[in-house]
């Protein structure tokens, strides 16, 4: 049941437990509980909003995509350097992944230039990391499985057999 | 300009000019004149196609294939539907011979009788049922006769019922189950008896099996796959409802080879081949298709519980429809016939639904509500529904 909260959940985070309930066919209780459940094991760790770049404000946010290199440690590996990395709010997503760099970071500032110098004056001073290349996003076409442009509206019948 | 109606109208051969009109025209009007409606009325799925299928429509028509394919199919999407049916269905077909790929059942529909029927021949079929069975039969110059299925047997039909309706003028049985309209599927038990009927008479069964995909209780059983029916048995399928395809126009049926290869011969003169594009994309649907379609039909389930939940809450009595996406539910206690109720409901709440009797005789007092609509509407379609119940009691 909890898997399919979850699934209901990712691809809707503002279903309430009522209409959750209403989906699974289980009480309204039972759907808040295992909810509440979840949210206090840290299986569910945040909601949020997908917005456009249209969005009010969005038109001051500057995104990067940034690759780093990194030497992992001795003891912790690719772990103490990524924590490290993720405790600045400047960092929006981070994740190790195989290839040819080892973190993959996404950054959000009001400008340009507050990336660029979180880049210079933070990361790429941090004991650890080897080298970085930023990449400027231009445009975002899907985000967490939303399409951000959307189709035409297409009229179907409103009665057929 | 009337004069000259009625002038051409001698010219409409007499089967023809005898096919009924929609009884229920002036209602689908209102419904058409109204803009804020939430529409239950729809026999269709919500759902776009996949994106993958449309994509290999896409494909096709970048790749330049416009030109006319075999008239029986594509070889390839012919090999695919026989590998399917016999997976699913576990009937097995020859590509070759024995499978022909149409525009939709409806047109799979209309070869199968021009091919079984002589002037008088009749067929037997379940009733309420989708409106063009009958006009089909007709168009063939055939006789339906309907065998009406009933709200205490969860509206599968009666063995009995359907012997009954055998005289020695009967050509075959028309079976469709799941069942537009009622979400009705048959039991093992019954299945198995009215084969038996088929082999004892020497009929021929059409099995329209449109909706078998999303049956969400049962495993689905074909007849065609009970033992000694392949050889007397039309089955027909297609992609609309399943894989959410009804503007593609693409279906198919398969049957022995003499008889496939006689609908054949109707088809390439009438129609020569189903849309190039249909059939890749068709294609793309059987490969790939699988999850998505798994996960509509995990949808409408889903939409399925609370929707039927919540007419009985409404007040309105509505068994659990086993398959397809339609909800049938009975207006009698509410005093109004289906019609009226519909009218009603749609004049003063803008919600609509299909009263029953479009679906024949059978289908007075009850409406049809499908629910392959989005939960939001289905949501505030039964608050105004109950809303709507209550004003009537009051």
């Amino acid at each position: 049941m909890k898997d399919k909260i979850i699934s209901l959940l990712r691809a809707n985070a503002k279903l309430s437990a009522q209409e959750i309930a209403d989906k699974l066919n289980i009480s309204a209780a039972d759907a808040a509980g295992l909810i509440t459940g979840m949210e206090k094991d840290g299986v569910i760790r945040g909601y949020t909003a997908i917005v456009s770049d249209e969005a009010p404000g969005s038109e001051t946010r500057v995104k990067a995509l940034i690759e780093v290199k990194v030497t992992p440690n001795r003891d912790g590996g690719f772990d103490r350097v990524a924590r490290r990395i993720a405790k600045f709010p400047e960092v929006t997503d981070l994740c190790l992944l195989s290839g040819s760099y080892d973190l993959l970071l996404t950054v959000e500032g009001n400008s340009l230039q507050q990336v660029a110098n979180f880049v210079s004056a933070k990361l790429a001073t941090i004991d650890g990391v080897i080298s970085t290349s930023t990449g400027f996003q231009l445009k975002r076409y899907k985000e967490s499985g939303i399409i951000m442009q959307s189709d035409e509206e297409y009229e179907r019948l409103k009665i057929c057999f | 300009m009337n004069g000259s109606k009625s002038a051409s109208e001698r010219f409409i051969a007499p089967h023809i000019a005898a096919l009924p009109p929609s009884g229920i025209r002036k209602f689908f009007d209102l419904v058409n004149s109204m803009d804020d409606v939430i529409s239950l009325g729809v026999g269709e799925p919500d759902f776009t196609t996949p994106w993958s299928i449309r994509e290999s429509g896409i494909y096709s028509l970048e790749h330049g294939h416009t030109a006319y394919t075999s008239n029986l199919g594509t070889p390839q999407l012919r090999r695919a539907i026989c590998d399917y049916v016999e997976k699913n269905y576990h009937v097995s077909y020859d590509s070759k011979s024995e499978c022909l790929v149409t525009i939709g059942v409806s047109e799979a529909l209309d070869l199968a009788f021009r091919m079984l029927l002589s002037p008088g021949d009749e067929v037997i079929y379940t009733e309420p049922c989708y409106v063009s069975y009958p006009a089909e039969i007709r168009m063939a110059h055939g006789v339906p006769v309907p065998v009406t299925t009933r709200c205490e047997n969860e509206f599968a039909v009666e063995p009995e019922d359907i012997e009954k309706a055998i005289t020695p003028k009967t050509k075959a049985i028309l079976l469709n189950f799941p069942c537009n309209p009622t979400g009705a599927v048959m039991p093992e038990n019954k299945l198995q008896a009215v084969a038996e009927l088929a082999k004892k008479y020497d009929l021929v069964v059409l099995t329209d099996e449109i909706y078998s995909e999303l049956n969400y209780d049962n495993d689905h059983l074909s007849i065609a796959s009970l033992p000694g029916m392949k050889e007397r048995t039309i089955f027909l399928h297609g992609f609309s409802k399943a894989f959410a395809m009804t503007g593609w126009r693409v279906g198919y049926v398969c049957a022995p080879a003499a008889m496939t290869a006689a609908m054949m011969r109707i088809h390439q003169y009438s129609i020569m081949c189903a849309p190039t594009v249909a059939q890749e994309a068709a294609l793309e649907a059987l490969k790939n298709g699988g999850n998505a379609m798994l996960e509509m039909k995990e949808s409408y389930r889903s939409r399925r519980d609370f929707f039927v939940r919540g007419l009985n809450d409404a007040g309105l009595q509505c068994l659990l429809p086993h398959g397809a996406f339609y909800a049938f539910a009975s207006v009698k206690n509410t005093g109004l016939s289906s019609e009226e109720f519909a009218e009603k409901l749609l004049r003063t709440e803008h919600v609509a639904v299909v009263p029953g009797e479009a679906f024949g005789p059978g289908g007075a007092g009850f409406i049809r509500c499908c629910y392959a609509t989005s939960a939001e509407e289905l949501q505030e379609a039964l608050i105004r529904i109950k809303r709507f119940v209550a004003s009537l009691k009051g």
